[in-house]
């Protein structure tokens, strides 16, 4: 870990003031001490946000949530509002990682928190999203945790976020505080860009902004679920997972909202499969038009290539479930 | 005084089933228990002496080369680097254990990607950790093998051996299998990275280290610096896990003597996790064939078990894959064959039961599939073939439990449920199996000494650089010596780890608590002697119990009997008893799954381990070495796996993150049965080992049980998901 | 930098590094090694202790980042002549075999325990707006942020179920 200057933000203006300057912001420090003691990353200022007043989860007028950025993962869990009006949020928090870390981390922290690929742990190898430039060690390497969706030939990391992907499909915002421009309100789904031939740009963040807050819209109709496929029974990040909200009425899909972890850089989700399914009577055959829409562009790397199957097989378990009798 | 035993004859009196203090064999809780729930057990890089500097290694970025240069002028300006080390000295990789000498050294030639080439010092463990990371290294990098089936095979003559026609039994026979199966590299997983704390008092160095097997580490490290061994002492009273990881002198060790010379204080050096899995051992990765062959009759004709396993270059160790084959199962004609590819990848070394642990596992898959093709029970197929004396020597069987072993576990288990065709049970998306194998490992005594004390007051020490890795050495010292001086367990003292106390025989091998426990039987029984003789009475006709002595009508305390203290070393050596019958632990394994029909993923529902390893000296803690054993064959069957990277051999997946040792979820209530038994051979304590016995073959009831869950035999360990999944049918 | 660190009830002053972890905190320079380091990545539990009665890894975060806060290490749960009912539980279950794991599990499993009684959902509770009930399955899902290799795992369950009685 290289040596950097430590400070305390007053409030949330001086941490995007700070951040303008360069600095790197802490809050749970799950992943950023994690990188920094291998020297993955290596900030010269740290600016500690943990004692901000962004603890807090708040009703919305409208039914919905707003969540301050510290909110741990294990308060949101463990949250009796977000448990039955978002229980997908909860599943998916509580499949991630363990007691310990929910505890620490942070909903703005598991947001932008970075890939788990092996070769970007390892400074010793090349990885353009550590070092543009260097090359990608995954490719032609091992691979077997990496990207079937959205990558490119720089760059086949995941996102391994499994809170990421509920908020993606509850059509969650973020809230943005900017040094420059005051607060700002995007779709959680514009936070996160491919990695194209930047991969070391993983975000659309820019210099002196913070998040802030996570919206979530009022609870969806129907029913909701987290299915996360991993090695271990526990502890350990998935091979793929998806998030489904799906409203079934009078024997028809209603609304279906799908994500997907554990496949691409970032938590995934393609309109085109939600409307693909909506309006359509539930049956093996739409899920298999719907997995081949989704997977249409997907490509293994050979020890990942079991993704494209399993995603397969366990998107048509999950949609038989969510629409599986009344739909309730 | 001294006590001497030459293992050269069976004991058959059965002292501990004389005895009356009735502590031998109990549940007894571990005397270090309080010491270990409260943090206050003493592991090697705590107690740190003051002053004390802290070293990091830098590892080597290539898988073979030289190193030319390293810029320690440029470290050495950065706040708190007090020296930059590298040189002949510095040990390539861990000794092999027991080696006794030092292994390869020297950091110019670079064998692995990993290898530790420089320590960095500092004042804190922060600077170094960041000097290390700042090092700047000139090497000149070389194209090395990294793949096994690229490097070709060697094929030492002295570990290949036939009897019969195997070939011509495969031909004659009325069913064959002829399968092949890989293993994946393994890495112990010890909780506690290594670590060595090293302090210089002018010539005499003491080093603090997690390690196995301090009796041979103190000459390993002396003459890994080229001092007298008289002058090293190694303390190892609490050892955070081994699973021989441990055993021999490991490059920290070397690296922190070293620099606590050069700096002139003492040094504390502790791996990261990640250089763990680099820089200390693996387990072999192999790749296994096996041919079995039967009569109609179901009776094995011949077994063929053929291993190709890989090392270093200039490496001694060889897992040796097939120690058991020559002995589990009857058969006339047999190939055993070894192979080992030298490539640039970590050293490969012992974890836990190096031998059967893999290949009793790939064997006892051979069998499933066996009985599988001859439509016969695999426990049924099991018990027509077991021999009644070692099918290639000769030589009768000390003991033999493997059928007591396996009738016990099928009607505990309930194994008349298990429906033989393959995915005939099923839960929701859940496929469910039962899988069974048999489990056995060789039996060793190991030379071993101990000092035992006995003090007018009641009280006695026992001395001895054994060491407790978890294993309950503490523990069951405690209760032999106990038993055979009549003393209550809180009276007995038990000092562990030390190498100015008596060397003991390490442990490793499943041998210590057997060895180290019969030179303290053999030091008490002198004892018993002495007292006798003070009373003008044969040994044999006094009792010992709380303190007291029983002879005739009459009793007396200790204290009355004796004005100061008896002390004697004990100490023993294998003789003809392991030479003229063979020795092994047997048992059985059962395992429950549910796979996943969509997923693949497997859960274990239920498992059960019956084993018998002769006398058992501490219910709970052997108990408990089997759980561990059996949660191993569950983390090899499902989820662990070194990941080589093709092109430089280095450990992709170098943290628990990505190595997947299995966690509490993964493992259910475990069923452990432990059979009565005594092995006269074994030692006078009729006890043999049971560290090792309970991970060999426990995988392959587990991948025997997805098997008959599913239809799938996965013959490429670990049996993750996507190699389930890519036989199960299209529709779940 | 200095930070002053109330470790069990007690303030220590630290002089240090800005680098230096809690857990190295602890280790290096407070001689409190009850925390033990197995893997200095958040990948194993051993290092577990109580942040304002909460369950964290102290590896992954930094000294200077605790002042104020109250902190709870094994040193603080129980001592060898005073045992909490789950440090008692251990013993007499084997809930430990080399024992470098058992600060963390015991840490891990006390706060465990607290988190159970506020009602909090785990991965396994099937309706997650209910309050579970304290299973097997539950305590080996809560417990699996800590390993063991030597896999004493039933006798952790065996032993938190007979405290979770206890103290219930």
């Amino acid at each position: 870990m290289r040596t950097f200057e430590y400070s305390r933000a007053a409030d949330p203006g001086e941490a995007a003031r700070f951040a303008h300057e360069g600095a790197t912001i802490i809050a749970g420090g799950t992943n950023l001490l994690d990188l920094m003691k291998l020297e993955v990353m290596a900030p010269d200022r740290l600016i500690d946000i943990n004692r901000l007043d962004l603890k807090w989860i708040e009703s919305t007028q409208d039914g919905g949530l707003r969540i301050g950025t510290l909110v741990s993962n294990s308060d949101l869990a463990a949250d009796m509002r977000v448990r039955e009006g978002w229980p997908v949020l909860s599943k998916a928090l509580l499949s991630g990682a363990t007691g310990q870390l929910r505890n620490k981390a942070t909903t703005g922290g598991n947001l932008l928190q970075r890939t788990r690929c092996y070769y970007f742990y390892d400074t010793d190898m090349p990885c353009n999203k550590r070092e543009p430039g260097s090359g990608c060690a995954a490719l032609g390497g091992f691979n077997r945790i990496h990207a079937i969706l959205g990558t490119s030939d720089q760059c086949i990391a995941t996102h391994p976020s499994d809170m990421a992907v509920a908020m993606r499909t509850l059509d969650a915002k973020v809230e943005i505080l900017s040094n420059e421009e005051g607060v700002r309100m995007i779709d959680l789904g514009d936070l996160y860009r491919l990695p194209g031939d930047t991969p070391h740009i993983e975000t659309t963040l820019k210099p002196g902004e913070m998040i802030t807050h996570v919206i979530l819209p009022p609870p969806l109709e129907g029913r909701q679920i987290y299915r996360k496929v991993r090695d271990r029974a526990s502890y350990a990040f998935a091979l793929v997972s998806i998030a489904a909200a799906v409203d079934v009425q009078d024997g028809k899909i209603a609304t279906a909202k799908l994500a997907f972890g554990g496949v691409g850089p970032c938590p995934w989700r393609m309109p085109q499969v939600e409307n693909l399914l909506t309006g359509q009577t539930p049956s093996a055959h739409l899920w298999e038009k719907a997995t081949d829409l989704l997977l249409e562009d997907a490509t293994g790397q050979g020890s990942n290539d079991f993704k494209i199957p399993l995603l397969r097989r366990t998107l048509a378990a999950v949609m038989d479930e969510a629409t599986r009798g009344d739909g309730k | 005084m001294t006590a001497y035993l030459k293992m050269d004859e069976p004991d058959h009196r059965r002292r501990l089933d004389e005895t009356v203090q009735g502590i031998i064999g109990t549940a007894m809780d571990r005397p270090d228990g309080a010491a270990k729930v409260t943090g206050t057990a003493i592991y090697a890089h705590e107690d740190q002496p003051k002053g004390m500097a802290h070293g990091v290694f830098a590892r080597a970025p290539v898988a073979k080369g030289t190193l030319t240069r390293i810029d320690g002028e440029k470290l050495r300006a950065l706040p708190g680097v007090l020296a930059v080390l590298s040189g002949p000295k510095f040990l390539r990789n861990p000794a092999q254990g027991g080696a006794n000498e030092a292994p390869v050294q020297g950091s110019e030639t670079i064998a692995y990607l990993g290898q530790p080439i420089a320590l960095v010092v500092a004042e804190t463990f922060e600077q170094a950790r960041h000097a290390a990371h700042m090092l700047e290294m000139e090497i000149t990098s070389e194209d090395g093998l990294i793949n096994p089936e690229d490097a070709g095979y060697e094929t030492p003559e002295d570990q290949q051996d036939s009897q019969g026609d195997l070939e011509q039994a495969m031909r004659d026979a009325a069913r064959s299998v002829d399968v092949t199966y890989t293993t994946p590299s393994h890495n112990s997983g010890a909780m506690e990275p290594h670590a060595s704390i090293a302090a210089w008092d002018g010539d005499r160095l003491t080093l603090r280290g997690s390690y196995q097997m301090p009796n041979y580490n103190q000459y390993e490290l002396a003459d890994s610096l080229g001092v007298e061994p008289e002058n090293v002492r190694i303390l190892a009273p609490f050892v955070g896990g081994g699973f021989g990881s441990k055993l021999g002198i490991a490059p920290e060790a070397v690296a922190a003597a070293l620099a606590a010379r050069e700096v002139g204080r003492p040094v504390g050096v502790a791996l990261t996790r990640q250089q763990v899995f680099e820089a200390t051992m693996r387990r072999s990765e192999s790749r296994q064939r096996v041919r079995l062959c039967v009569d109609s009759e179901g009776r094995l004709t011949g077994i063929g078990h053929e291993a190709y396993v890989s090392n270093l270059p200039d490496e001694e160790f060889s897992e040796p894959v097939t120690q058991a084959t020559p002995f589990l199962y009857a058969g006339a004609h047999r190939v055993i064959g070894h192979h080992i590819a030298r490539v640039h990848r970590t050293c490969a070394g012992s974890v836990r039961a190096p031998g059967e642990s893999i290949g009793v596992t790939v064997l006892e898959n051979a069998m499933d599939e066996l009985a599988h093709d001859l439509k016969i029970d695999p426990i049924e197929l099991r018990l027509k073939n077991i021999p009644d004396k070692n099918p290639t020597s000769g030589l009768p069987f000390s003991s033999h439990t493997l059928a007591q072993a396996l009738k016990t576990g099928r009607d505990r288990f309930g194994w008349d449920q298990r429906n033989p065709e393959p995915r005939s049970r099923r839960e929701g998306e859940w496929l469910l199996g039962m899988g069974m194998a048999s489990a056995v490992r060789v039996n060793i005594l190991s030379e071993a000494r101990a000092r035992v004390t006995l003090s007018p007051g009641g009280t006695a020490l026992v001395e001895t650089d054994m060491t407790d890795i978890g294993t309950g050495t503490y523990a069951i010292l405690t209760q032999i010596c106990g038993e055979m001086l009549g003393l209550a367990g809180d009276k007995v003292i038990v000092s562990l780890g030390d190498t100015d106390h008596p060397h003991g025989p390490g442990s490793g091998g499943s041998w210590g608590a057997a060895s180290s426990g019969t030179a303290v039987f053999l030091a008490c029984q002198k004892i018993r002697a002495e007292v006798a003789k003070k009373l003008d009475a044969d040994e044999a006709d006094l009792t010992f119990k709380d303190g007291t002595i029983i002879y005739g009508n009459r009793q007396a305390p200790l204290s009355d009997l004796i004005d100061q203290e008896i002390a004697v070393e004990g100490h023993v050596e294998p003789g003809k008893t392991s030479d003229e019958v063979t020795q092994a632990t047997y048992g059985a394994h059962f395992a429950e799954v549910a796979v996943n029909a969509v997923t693949g993923e497997t859960r274990v529902r239920r498992m059960l381990g019956v084993f018998a390893a002769g006398r058992i000296l501490n219910a709970k803690t052997a108990r408990s070495q089997c759980l561990g054993g059996m949660t191993f064959g569950i983390g090899m069957a499902l989820t662990e796996e070194i990941a080589h990277d093709p092109r430089d051999g280095h450990i992709v997946n170098h943290d628990f993150a990505e190595y997947h040792l299995p966690v509490n979820a993964d493992v259910p209530q475990l069923d452990v049965v432990l059979l009565e038994e005594r092995d006269d051979y074994a030692n006078p304590l009729q006890a043999k080992g049971i560290g090792e016995l309970g991970i060999c073959g426990a995988a392959a009831a587990i991948t025997n049980a997805i098997f008959n869950a599913t239809g799938v035999r996965v013959r490429d360990y670990p049996a993750t998901l996507d190699k389930v999944l890519a036989g199960l049918p299209q529709k779940a | 930098m200095q930070t002053q660190l109330k470790i069990n009830g007690t303030e220590h002053d630290l002089d240090h590094d800005p680098r230096v972890s809690l857990l190295d905190a602890l280790r290096n320079h407070l001689n409190l090694t009850g925390t033990k380091k197995g893997c200095d990545h958040g990948q194993c539990g051993a290092c577990t202790v109580l942040l304002n009665g909460r369950r964290i890894n102290s590896c992954l975060t930094l000294a200077c980042m605790h002042d104020g806060d109250e902190i709870t290490t094994i040193e603080g749960i129980g001592t060898p002549e005073e045992l909490s009912p789950l440090q008692t539980a251990f013993i007499e279950h084997d809930g430990f075999q080399c024992g470098y794991c058992t600060p963390g599990q015991i840490c891990s499993a006390t706060a465990m325990l607290e988190e159970a009684r506020q009602g909090w959902p785990s991965h396994v509770t099937v309706d997650v707006t209910t309050s579970p009930e304290l299973t097997d399955t539950e305590i080996a899902e809560r417990m699996s942020g800590n390993l063991c290799r030597c896999s004493a795992y039933p006798n952790i369950v065996d032993a938190i179920r007979q405290a979770a009685g206890k103290s219930a």
